[in-house]
């Protein structure tokens, strides 16, 4: 008989100080000196984590009522158009959201980051004036102290698996992936690897709706499936897709978050975007769960596709281990090519080890999933069509 | 000795006679490259400064003291490693690796083998890498 573990044990080992936690680094080397059986016995959780830019990002964010009262309906934050479509004083900054006068060198990113590092904000606000709400205009500072809620909402984040990016053309692209030199001369990928949350548990077992992660330098939860949730993909022999799959939706406090894990970011020539620090555990039920967990970056391959290619389907050069990404060179169609990464490896490390001191202190439990995630969702594109046309 | 230095004035600092000090305290020589320094805002002051090496490092020791930060430059740029995550965008456009990334995923900066293309201070997504000559 295998051996199993319940997330109640888990827990029970959690509180009472004895569990036994390691990162989806560290957990490689156990497997490989122990064995599956072995290792799932000894280790109760493994810690997988990830500092990338993700652009489906931004915070809700409820500002208080003035006197006289106001529904604010044109709202701007540092200058930066805050979304005017909810209730009175509720509004959500997206990260991607340029400033009127700067431009994409301050967006909603860094509205974001100031709030969190305790900077005074200009808002302004402009409204038709109702009979409840007759106030029409308003500008004023508020600061992460005065403000109701403030919660970071990510749509989309943790992206299981994502595409390479090279460059035929002969002309320099600036995008999302980085500047992408001419001739195939450099390959942009971004990832934490075997580090990363949903290579480690790919057919979403324990990383569900519910699940309690690190988020930013605070507790957060998984809150839904991502945007652009791709589960139905081809998968190999490991359970692992070569391209872009499953993503999470994100939740937490952003009164709690550290400016050391939320970087606003800048893509030249493409606008702002955001880097956001997140950690997730993986409870090792059983010994399945711990064969994925074992899984090194010379087994996770991506595809390499060429995003010169503008109109239809980007072509897929070929396909790369994560292992030979991070070497720093890697062959595409005969020619040696110069890898680099978009992702902090770095930080990724940093935030799987600091919430292995959480779950080891006691402080932080696992969660489980309250509903887990189809793996068989398949995605649709956009059609520019004519109303009434099939 | 000569040395290009970067002085660094928070918005506090900005009145601050910094120049002034080099010349008239340290006998220093000092000829301005570049400066941006507005009242009340923070600026910056490129300068190529001349004289004795243990004067230079008690010029700089008084600038500290003034609160105003001091860099040596060595190279067109300068990284922030405070504001640097290591992510790596920029060894994407560094053609020569003089930005590369360590076994330990740490970034680092061979001065020798830079080019002083400033290519990188576009690509850093964090704006950690400054053009500073």
């Amino acid at each position: 008989m295998g051996i199993s573990k319940t997330y109640q044990e888990i827990n029970e080992r959690i509180k009472s100080g004895e569990a036994v936690v390691v990162t989806a680094e560290e957990i490689i080397k156990i497997v490989e000196e122990k064995g599956i059986k072995q290792a799932t016995k000894e280790v109760d959780v493994v810690t997988t984590a990830t500092f990338g830019p993700m652009c489906s990002s931004g915070a809700f964010l409820n500002f208080g009522h003035s006197d006289p009262a106001m529904r604010m309906e044109k709202i701007r934050l540092n200058n930066v158009e805050a979304y005017g479509g909810l209730a009175a004083v509720d509004t959500y900054i997206g990260a991607t959201q340029e400033s009127e006068s700067e431009g994409y060198e301050y967006g909603g990113a860094h509205v974001i980051y100031d709030l969190i590092d305790g900077k005074d904000i200009n808002l302004t606000a402009k409204a038709k004036g109702t009979d409840c709400y007759p106030r029409k205009e308003i500008n004023t500072y508020i600061n992460i102290e005065t403000i109701n809620e403030a919660y970071l909402y990510n749509p989309r984040n943790c992206y299981q698996n994502y595409a390479a990016a090279i460059n035929t053309s002969n002309k320099r692209l600036f995008t999302y992936m980085g500047v992408l030199n001419p001739n195939s001369s450099v390959v942009t990928y971004s990832t934490s690897g075997q580090l990363s949350p949903l290579l480690n548990d790919p057919l979403y077992r324990t990383i569900g709706v519910g699940t309690r992660i690190f988020i930013g330098g605070t507790t957060g939860y998984v809150s839904w499936r991502g945007t652009q949730f791709k589960s139905g993909v081809t998968r190999d022999n490991n359970n692992l897709p070569k391209v872009p799959a499953g993503t999470l939706a994100l939740i937490g406090d952003l009164k709690a978050m550290s400016t050391k894990y939320i970087k606003p970011a800048v893509f030249e020539k493409y606008g702002t975007s955001m880097y956001i620090g997140v950690g997730i555990p993986i409870p090792v039920l059983d010994e399945d769960i711990m064969r994925q967990l074992a899984i090194k970056d010379e087994e996770i391959m991506t595809s390499i596709f060429d995003y010169s290619v503008q109109e239809g389907p980007k072509p897929i050069l070929g396909e790369v281990s994560y292992k030979e990404l991070r070497s720093g060179k890697i062959r595409v169609n005969g020619k040696e090519v110069k890898t680099a990464p978009l992702s902090s490896l770095k930080k990724a490390r940093e935030i799987a080890e600091e919430l292995k001191t959480w779950i080891k202190s006691g402080e932080f439990l696992l969660q489980e999933p309250i509903e887990t995630f189809p793996t068989d969702n398949t995605l649709n594109g956009l059609n520019s069509t004519k109303k009434g046309a099939k | 000795m000569k040395q290009i230095i970067l002085f660094d004035f928070p918005r506090e600092e900005s009145r601050h006679p910094i120049v002034n000090d080099l010349i008239k305290i340290y006998d220093l020589s000092v000829n301005i490259l570049r400066a941006s320094i507005d009242f009340n805002a923070r600026g910056f002051l490129l300068a190529e400064i001349e004289g004795e090496e243990e004067v230079i490092e008690k010029a700089m020791e008084h600038a500290k003291k003034c609160n105003v930060i001091t860099n040596y430059v060595e190279s067109a740029i300068l990284i922030d490693e405070e504001e640097c995550v290591n992510c790596g965008a920029c060894t994407a456009v560094c053609v020569v690796d003089a930005l590369y990334l360590d076994e330990k995923a740490t970034l680092q900066f061979d001065t020798d083998k830079c080019l002083d293309c400033k290519l990188c201070v576009t690509a850093c997504p964090v704006r950690a890498i400054r053009d500073v000559l």
